[in-house]
């Protein structure tokens, strides 16, 4: 059997769960781990090219918070709401962008720029709390009620079943992007300016565009990331979609799972959700800050030990492995 | 209307230049270590808190003096930052620059989620309050009039350390060629220890200034982790004076911008301001060009 038809079965075995009615609880953890698998999957499109950002968790809030204002303060339909908050991420996408690659902005500096993005993100959310709540957080207006289950147009679904589609629809849509990164000129372009920009761009490398578009794209698509988790959980809250943790959580999720292999930030999103559910079962909610403790401790000894990630790791242990034979 | 209108801007500023001095002790101690080793601390702000925490537990549970629990907190976040570079710094100092940054922000999380699980998420503080001073129809908060004066004399006793003695001519020479410096007989990773103990011990000296003003909370960290960082950035990181400046140019903005608006659209334009800086002047505002 080839990868590919072993993919193709593992994909359909995970498409049919839902049909087995595994229950609310585990089908509830799925969803978020391809929502979280779509959006470090994002993120790793441009962080896997030496393109670190700090700055995605404005792009999530940009398209957390534009979809339900709108939907609150205008009853506009999520689907406009959408695109008017993809409208923005690319105008401040390019803003931050364009002079970042322009003024050669990289490493450190590049990921401080970004934080700063992030926290403006997070403290105009904040300071507009008249309108959106504030720190306590803001509710999409329900459209929902006893006989309705389902409203397209304002992309509310009260099954977990239609989220888990949806999601694994746009977890396979990242993939398939990161696969055509992957094998694009732009990817050899990009792992050539990450090397050195000024050779690269004397071998005639555009190297501002390529960054500019790979950035565009990523930004984009982690704010459809934002759009989905807050129609799906139908409460967002600052802390939780802008900001410096949740940026950091997406960079570290990436690089725990493995930044460089397609499947590794899915693997990072799975295994840091079981790893907060599982210590929460454990040790239950009664002692806060468990969970962060243990994870804080492990980020530290895979950036020191297993700077590849899981999935990176397992897959070189395969590989030589196989070679030895 | 117009008098009374200027005298509360002059008393915004005048609250500005006050908070520019922390700050600029703040960046201190992360610009230090940047401008010697070559690393940027993440979780600095967390280190900050755990002084904070040091010195509420020993002064306000265990009842130890204010004097002796401020020296404690100094040299416990000093022990801390030596530890820091010893055990989580030292192991990845040859990989790529960016697993460094990261590395410490796996201890910024693993900080917060420690006192958290420590001491709760409640606000603790250690039950001083100092009084207001009032000029004219101005009023100062003593605390803080305390702090810019502690941190200004902590900046110059450091920038004398750097430029008059062996050790810090050492530590100088260091951070201008790693590689050289060897050769010449100093030992770089004795020069790294001491670096992060100081790193530590300005961290751990910010917080005792920081304790008289703020509740501490696990979460403390957050709330100035961010600016702390900017500002040494604008002014290029591991540019002492460069980050001085900084820090004074930004707390005009939070305290006049607060003054005109809310207190987040202060930050929110500190934050703008650094960002189009970082366009105009990548390498910080005293760069020299190269």
């Amino acid at each position: 059997m080839t990868m590919r038809s072993i993919s193709l079965i593992l994909l359909a075995a995970l498409a049919a769960v839902p049909l087995f009615g595994p229950g609310n609880y585990p089908l509830h953890l799925m969803v978020m781990g391809l929502l979280w698998g779509f959006i470090y999957t994002s993120w790793s499109i441009m962080g896997r090219l030496g393109m670190v950002s700090f700055g995605h968790g404005a792009f999530l809030g940009i398209g957390a918070y534009t979809v339900v204002l709108l939907w609150n303060l205008w009853g506009i339909s999520p689907w406009i709401g959408a695109l008017v908050a993809l409208v923005i991420t690319v105008v401040v996408a390019v803003m931050i962008g364009y002079p970042c690659f322009r003024f050669k902005i990289v490493g450190h500096y590049f990921a401080l720029t970004t934080l700063a993005l992030s926290e403006v993100v997070r403290l105009i959310i904040v300071g507009l709390r008249e309108q959106t709540g504030g720190s306590l957080g803001i509710t999409p207006k329900s459209a929902l009620s006893d006989g309705v289950t389902a409203s397209v147009g304002a992309l509310q679904f009260s099954s977990k079943a239609v989220w888990f589609y949806l999601m694994l629809g746009c977890w396979l849509f990242a993939l398939y992007v990161w696969h055509r990164v992957d094998r694009s000129m732009s990817r050899m372009a990009l792992e050539a300016i990450s090397e050195d920009e000024d050779a690269a761009a004397s071998v005639g490398i555009n190297v501002n565009r390529t960054k500019l578009s790979i950035t565009v794209l990523s930004a984009v698509m982690t704010c459809l990331g934002g759009v989905l988790y807050a129609q799906y959980q139908q409460y967002v809250n600052p802390e939780t979609v802008s900001g410096i943790g949740i940026s950091l959580q997406m960079v570290f999720g990436v690089i725990a799972g493995g930044m460089f292999v397609m499947l590794g930030p899915t693997v990072g999103a799975v295994f840091l959700m079981l790893l907060s559910e599982g210590l929460r079962v454990l040790i239950g909610n009664e002692v806060l800050g468990v969970d962060i403790t243990i994870y804080g401790l492990l980020l530290i000894l895979f950036i020191i030990y297993m700077p590849k990630g899981i999935l990176g790791t397992a897959l070189d242990r395969v590989q030589a492995g196989g070679a030895k034979r | 209307m117009d008098q009374i209108f200027d005298i509360f801007l002059l008393e915004a500023v005048l609250n500005g230049v006050l908070l520019g001095g922390l700050l600029a002790l703040l960046a201190l101690g992360l610009n230090l270590v940047f401008g010697v080793i070559d690393v940027v601390w993440i979780c600095y702000a967390e280190l900050i808190m755990v002084g904070m925490y040091a010195i509420w537990w020993l002064h306000s549970a265990m009842g130890v003096h204010l004097a002796l629990a401020f020296v404690a907190g100094i040299l416990l976040v000093g022990v801390l930052g030596a530890c820091l570079h010893q055990f989580i710094i030292r192991p990845v100092l040859s990989a790529e620059p960016i697993n460094q940054l990261l590395v410490t922000g796996g201890v910024l999380f693993f900080l917060q989620a420690i006192a958290t699980v420590a001491f709760g998420v409640e606000f603790r503080n250690i039950g001083v309050r100092l009084p207001g001073v009032n000029v004219g129809d101005m009023n100062f908060s003593l605390a803080r009039m305390i702090a810019f004066g502690v941190a200004l004399a902590a900046i110059a006793a450091t920038y004398l350390f750097l430029t008059r003695t062996y050790m810090g001519t050492a530590i100088r020479a260091i951070s201008q060629d790693r590689t050289i410096m060897p050769l010449m007989g100093v030992n770089p990773s004795r020069i790294y220890l001491l670096t992060s103990f100081m790193g530590g011990a300005l961290a751990g000296l910010a917080a005792c200034l920081l304790v008289l003003q703020y509740d501490v909370h696990p979460a403390i960290g957050l709330s100035f982790g961010p600016i702390t960082f900017l500002i040494c950035v604008l002014g290029g990181l591991g540019n002492l004076i460069g980050g001085f400046v900084a820090a004074f140019v930004f707390a005009q903005f939070i305290s006049v911008g607060g003054f005109f608006f809310q207190l987040e659209w202060g930050y929110v334009l500190a934050f703008l301001f650094f960002i189009v800086v970082m366009f105009w002047k990548p390498e910080g505002l005293l760069s020299k060009r190269k």
